[in-house]
């Protein structure tokens, strides 16, 4: 027993040595753990040939294990290649860039601990975190230390409390509101079933406002069906619910993992209503073995769509699809829109890599609503000093195994929202004449 | 407002749908009950039989169904093996996984003071295996496409249907139950099974060999694990490092509820699990479905402490 | 000098690494000396060791194993982050409010501790830990719903959504379902935290060795026995489990007042937390007190030490946990270690 007791005493000590040592040496250790990923290795080395400018620091956050690890991992994809062109075109205003990403297990504590890790690293912004409970509690901690903090999908009001933090996805009242608009002004339907994850932040935040803006729209929320991430894989109850209330829509906050689920389900019971999503449906046609044609009709909300025409998204995917062999989703488009939103606030508020985090972020929150970017996720893309993005959202519906924009004017973002609205009618209404 | 015709026809539809309704959506809910008990129940079965035997809480049995489905998804598409050939694959992959597991991780804590410690390192196991087909498989959400070839049961005029999954959900989970109940009364290892799990010390006295019987368990366990996997995929196609986990925790929630140890009890506890997880969605509050599960079987096991059908051991003084 | 009696050297030895443990960290900190992480796992840290310690008592000392200790941390945690926000203007002296909250949460996990021990402990082993764990995941699920708005009108409680609370225009949703309470003021410090640990293990080391305590450990090792010589199994059974409770809501006050947002979420507050404070508590050593404080520091530590191997971390974890626990368990291993323990003695022997 001497021996275990001796053991233990000296394994707590060795942790605490090295918890200690830490933080003098965490820099080097980090430079070569990340070795593993070829973008990081590649800012490295490129630091190391220029060092005129110096290196810029910026720390990622969000779940690469546990049951949100698919989200996290495609931000982390999508800023790491937004970071290796960035540094092959030269870098932000010279200075090299370097990324590090840390797991945070979609838990508010580990984020903290991931932060904590960052900025021992010496993080000098941060893009993250990328689920709405542990951003909240980054959010917190950030505003302390009056870091910078750019969340690439956190959609919780919360996320974006304090002034140093933005984000680049839609806040969840906005998705709800702007859903229920969709359907009321075009009609879809008059009685309107909600299945939504009464566990989860994203999707309770969006069902919320859904309900409160249907109250003002032209249909009925008949059903309104939850379910938690206890129970997630049986949706027949909720569907045959929606079902016998003669729902013809039923709505679907929440991700494209469980809705590819409801889909194959309803498909199973005979029960064909049209299905809305919000931005978590993009990507499920991506998923592995999903049958198409069950998402045929599909519609939902997205700022991305990896089957548009346009050059950039083309170029976005085209890329993506070669360094990591699968379609980029709208985590990795609001990342790399993300990461290119840093480099413009950056170079607009005259960041160098000598600053200190704290005077970064006053510059940025200057600079953030001044650029404008022309990303991946919208065009004309630009920030309110609230920390909200201001961009239209598309209406993406789901034809014959492939993604297509409904509504081309407000993809554009350029168009007047009287003509978008007119355009997207003749659409739906073709449609619904074809049928 | 575009189409008024085709949504009148949906409200007539519905009308005519509601004149029948409550009595059919009832047996549907109990029909939706049932596919999902079954696959509790051919976890549970699993469960209970590494508990009769060797007295362990496995907590990674859930996550060897997701390898098993891994295995499965990994040959069908992969290799391009016929579904039942995969199956085959799976089943004998899990198999040796099982005892592997066993003999590195758990038999040396078999005789450790405490029965927890054991448990404990079945959570490690549970750990491990998800990390491992994280980085192996990604964390991507894959569609299992249903290997199971029949056909869906339209009753009623189509008002009810019976999906096929289920329908061969049930049949394995009787099948699987009548065949352990005879191999364990009938052959000798079964035999020795029995005696294992009365008294380790006597049967090894008898000449049994324990840890070989304790093995053979495991790979009885995983190889069923192996089965469920796939049924579990089938019914409810996606597969994830991490769909093994609330699965089998369910599972474990059914054994107990049926009987912790009994094979038979397995079978009740997961469908009883599975109907009453339905019914509370349907008729009392979907938001709450967990919370009226738990307390069912809370007030389950007040009444009959020992589950619905175990056995209430008499402490001798 | 008079001998000091064993437990009391051994209970002394527990406060005094407690204490050491507080004296260099706070020297540290205040030398700035100290990382962020490790400086931001301080407050968490001190949670984790309450949590050990008071799931201790019911597995190690009573014998009973729960799997739903989550549950109880949930309902303090929650009561009491209530309380602060909801007070935060009315009582503006952080110290005054947190002891009031910390009474709260402790009375409150405390009291659920005894509505589910008084029918749950006339169960036994897996049966009584498969209620716990339901229990645990009943109140996540009660919390998940919940939605308490406030306006001039008072408390409004929903158990739908925001909407059907009716608060008027400036009325504040205060428990948003799962979005949970956003918010807290961050009024746990590492200092408080180390006061709790050891009140918490002075209440824990005196209740072990006074006339209940050695009450509860008769029923723990032979309950028939117990019984026949007069011990009143229900009374000592709840005791034990109560306390333990309430020690689980202290630990969810800090662990509430320490974070911007609190959720119950699986990761959290389900029956993840409860099997992982249980490996706390088995890998310390099962009725070892020092053990579990040990324990938690070394597996709260260890995953963010093993951040430096990126993808390879969790996997890393689970083969370390395994392999402690075949370290310290396994029989055979057990053996070795003391055959190399009485060699090394013999060596130091005769090189004296």
């Amino acid at each position: 027993m001497k021996l275990k007791k001796a053991l233990c005493v000296a394994l707590t000590a060795a942790l605490a040595v090295t918890a200690f040592a830490g933080c003098g040496s965490k820099p080097s250790d980090q430079e070569n753990a990340g070795g593993s990923s070829p973008d990081a290795a590649a800012g490295t080395e490129a630091s190391g040939a220029d060092t005129a400018g110096g290196t810029i620091k910026i720390g990622g956050i969000g779940p690469l294990t546990g049951g949100a690890a698919v989200y996290g991992i495609a931000v982390k994809n999508g800023a790491e290649l937004a970071v290796k062109e960035i540094n092959e075109a030269g870098g932000i205003g010279g200075m090299q860039v370097e990324i590090n990403y840390q797991d945070d297990e979609h838990d508010a504590e580990k984020a903290v601990n991931a932060y904590n890790t960052l900025k021992d690293w010496g993080a000098q912004a941060i893009l993250g975190a990328v689920t709405s409970a542990p951003c909240v509690a980054v959010g917190g901690v950030a505003q302390e230390d009056n870091i910078f903090m750019l969340t690439p999908s956190g959609t919780a009001v919360d996320c974006v409390k304090y002034d140093n933090a933005f984000r680049v996805c839609f806040s969840d009242p906005m998705q709800g509101v702007e859903s229920a608009k969709y359907i009321g002004d075009h009609g879809l339907a008059t009685k309107v079933a909600a299945i939504y994850d009464s566990s989860d932040v994203y999707s309770t935040g969006i069902y919320q406002a859904f309900a409160q803006e249907a109250e003002n729209q032209d249909f009925e929320i008949v059903a309104a069906e939850a379910f938690t991430a206890e129970s997630k894989s049986d949706f027949s109850v909720q569907l045959q619910k929606a079902k016998d209330a003669g729902a013809e829509l039923v709505f679907l906050p929440f991700y494209y993992s469980e809705a590819s689920l409801v889909l194959k389900q309803a498909a199973g019971m005979d029960y064909k209503p049209t299905f809305f999503g919000c931005d978590g449906m993009d990507g499920i046609l991506a998923v592995q073995g999903f049958d198409a044609a069950l998402a045929d009709n599909l519609i939902f909300l997205s700022p991305f769509t990896p089957t548009s025409d346009d050059p950039a998204i083309q170029k976005f995917v085209t890329d993506y699809q070669t360094a990591y062999g699968e379609t980029p989703n709208q985590f990795a488009a609001d990342a790399y829109d993300g990461m290119y939103a840093i480099k413009a606030a950056m170079e607009d508020g005259n960041v160098t890599s000598d600053m200190s985090p704290s005077d970064i972020c006053e510059a940025m929150k200057a600079s953030m609503v001044n650029i404008t970017i022309d990303g991946v996720t919208a065009k004309n893309l630009t920030w309110e000093a609230s920390g909200e993005p201001s961009k239209e959202p598309m209406v993406v519906k789901i034809a014959n195994g492939d993604y297509a924009v409904v509504d081309d004017a407000d993809a554009e973002g350029a168009a007047a929202d009287g003509a978008a609205d007119d355009a997207a009618e003749s659409v739906i209404g073709t449609e619904a004449a074809a049928e | 407002m575009k189409n008024p015709s085709g949504r009148t026809y949906a409200a007539e539809g519905n009308e005519k749908y509601t004149g029948w309704g409550n009595s059919m959506s009832f047996i549907s809910y109990f029909i939706n009950g049932i596919s999902l008990g079954s696959v509790y129940a051919i976890i549970a079965l699993g469960y209970t039989m590494v508990y009769g035997i060797a007295k362990m809480l496995n907590f990674a049995h859930g996550d060897v169904i997701m390898i098993g489905a891994y295995v499965v998804m990994a040959s069908v598409s992969g290799a391009g093996l016929p579904p039942f050939a995969a199956l085959l694959v799976s089943v004998v992959f899990c198999t040796v996984l099982g005892i592997v597991i066993e003999s590195v991780a758990y038999r040396p804590l078999l005789n450790a003071a405490s029965s927890l410690a054991v448990l404990i390192t079945a959570i490690g196991v549970s750990y491990l295996l998800q990390n491992i087909a994280l980085l192996i498989f990604g964390a991507n959400t894959i569609s299992f496409a249903s290997i199971v070839p029949v056909p869906a049961l339209a009753l009623a005029g189509g008002a009810l249907t019976v999906t096929g999954e289920a329908i061969v959900t049930i049949a394995c989970c009787i099948v699987i139950m009548i065949g352990l109940t005879l191999f364990i009364r009938k052959s000798k290892a079964g035999q020795a099974m029995l005696a294992v799990s009365e008294d380790k010390g006597a049967a090894q006295l008898m000449g049994i060999n324990v840890n070989g019987t304790i093995a053979l368990t495991f790979a009885i366990g995983s190889a069923l694990a192996a089965v469920a996997g796939v049924l579990l995929c089938s019914a409810y196609p996606t597969l994830t490092p991490y769909t093994g986990a609330m699965p089998g925790i369910k599972a474990f929630v059914a054994a107990v509820f049926g009987g912790i140890g009994s094979i038979p009890g397995a079978l009740i506890g997961g469908i009883l699990l599975g109907v009453i997880e339905i019914f509370g969605k349907a008729y009392i509050s979907s938001q709450m479905a967990d919370a009226i599960v738990f307390g069912v079987l809370i007030v389950i096991l007040l009444v009959k402490p020992a589950g619905i059908l175990g056995k209430n051991i008499q402490e001798k003084v | 000098m008079k001998k000091i009696n064993k437990t009391t050297r051994s209970n002394l030895i527990t406060y005094g690494m407690v204490i050491a443990m507080f004296v260099i960290m706070q020297a540290l900190v205040s030398a700035g000396r100290i990382s962020s992480l490790l400086q931001g796992l301080l407050v968490p840290l001190c949670a984790y060791i309450i949590l050990a310690v008071s799931l201790n008592l019911t597995v190690g000392i009573l014998g009973e194993l729960s799997l739903g200790h989550a549950g109880f941390m949930c309902v303090g945690a929650f009561t009491s982050a209530f309380f602060s926000k909801c007070m935060a203007e009315a009582i503006p002296a952080a110290g005054v409010r947190y002891v009031i909250a910390l009474l709260i949460g402790a009375a409150s996990a405390g009291i659920c501790g005894i509505l589910i021990g008084i029918p749950v402990l006339r169960l036994k082993g897996d049966y009584l830990a498969i209620v716990t764990l339901a229990f645990g995941e009943i109140i996540k699920n009660i919390v998940n719903i919940l939605f308490i708005g406030r306006d001039e009108n008072g408390f409004h409680f929903s158990t739908k959504d925001t909407l059907s609370l009716g608060l008027s225009m400036d009325g504040e949703v205060i428990v948003n379902g799962p979005q949970g309470i956003t918010g807290t003021p961050k009024d746990s410090t590492f200092a408080i935290g180390m006061v709790l640990i050891l009140i918490t293990l002075f209440i824990v080391l005196n209740l072990i060795h006074s006339r209940s305590g050695r009450a509860i450990m008769a029923i723990r090792d032979n309950r028939i026995a117990a019984e026949s010589i007069g011990i009143n199994i229900t009374k000592y059974k709840l005791m034990a489990f109560s306390v333990s409770a309430a020690l689980a809501g202290v630990a969810g006050v800090i662990y509430a007042h320490n974070l911007a947002t609190l959720t119950a979420q699986p990761k959290n507050f389900g029956y993840n937390m409860s099997i992982m404070i249980l490996v706390f508590v088995v890998l310390g050593g099962i009725g070892n007190i020092r053990g579990s404080v040990i324990a938690a520091i070394v597996l709260t530590l260890l995953p963010e030490l093993l951040r430096g191997l990126s993808d390879y971390r969790m996997l890393i974890y689970a083969v370390v946990l395994i392999a402690m626990m075949l370290f310290n368990w396994s029989p055979k291993a057990i053996a070795w270690r003391e055959q190399y323990a009485a060699k090394f003695r013999r060596k130091k022997q005769k090189e004296v």
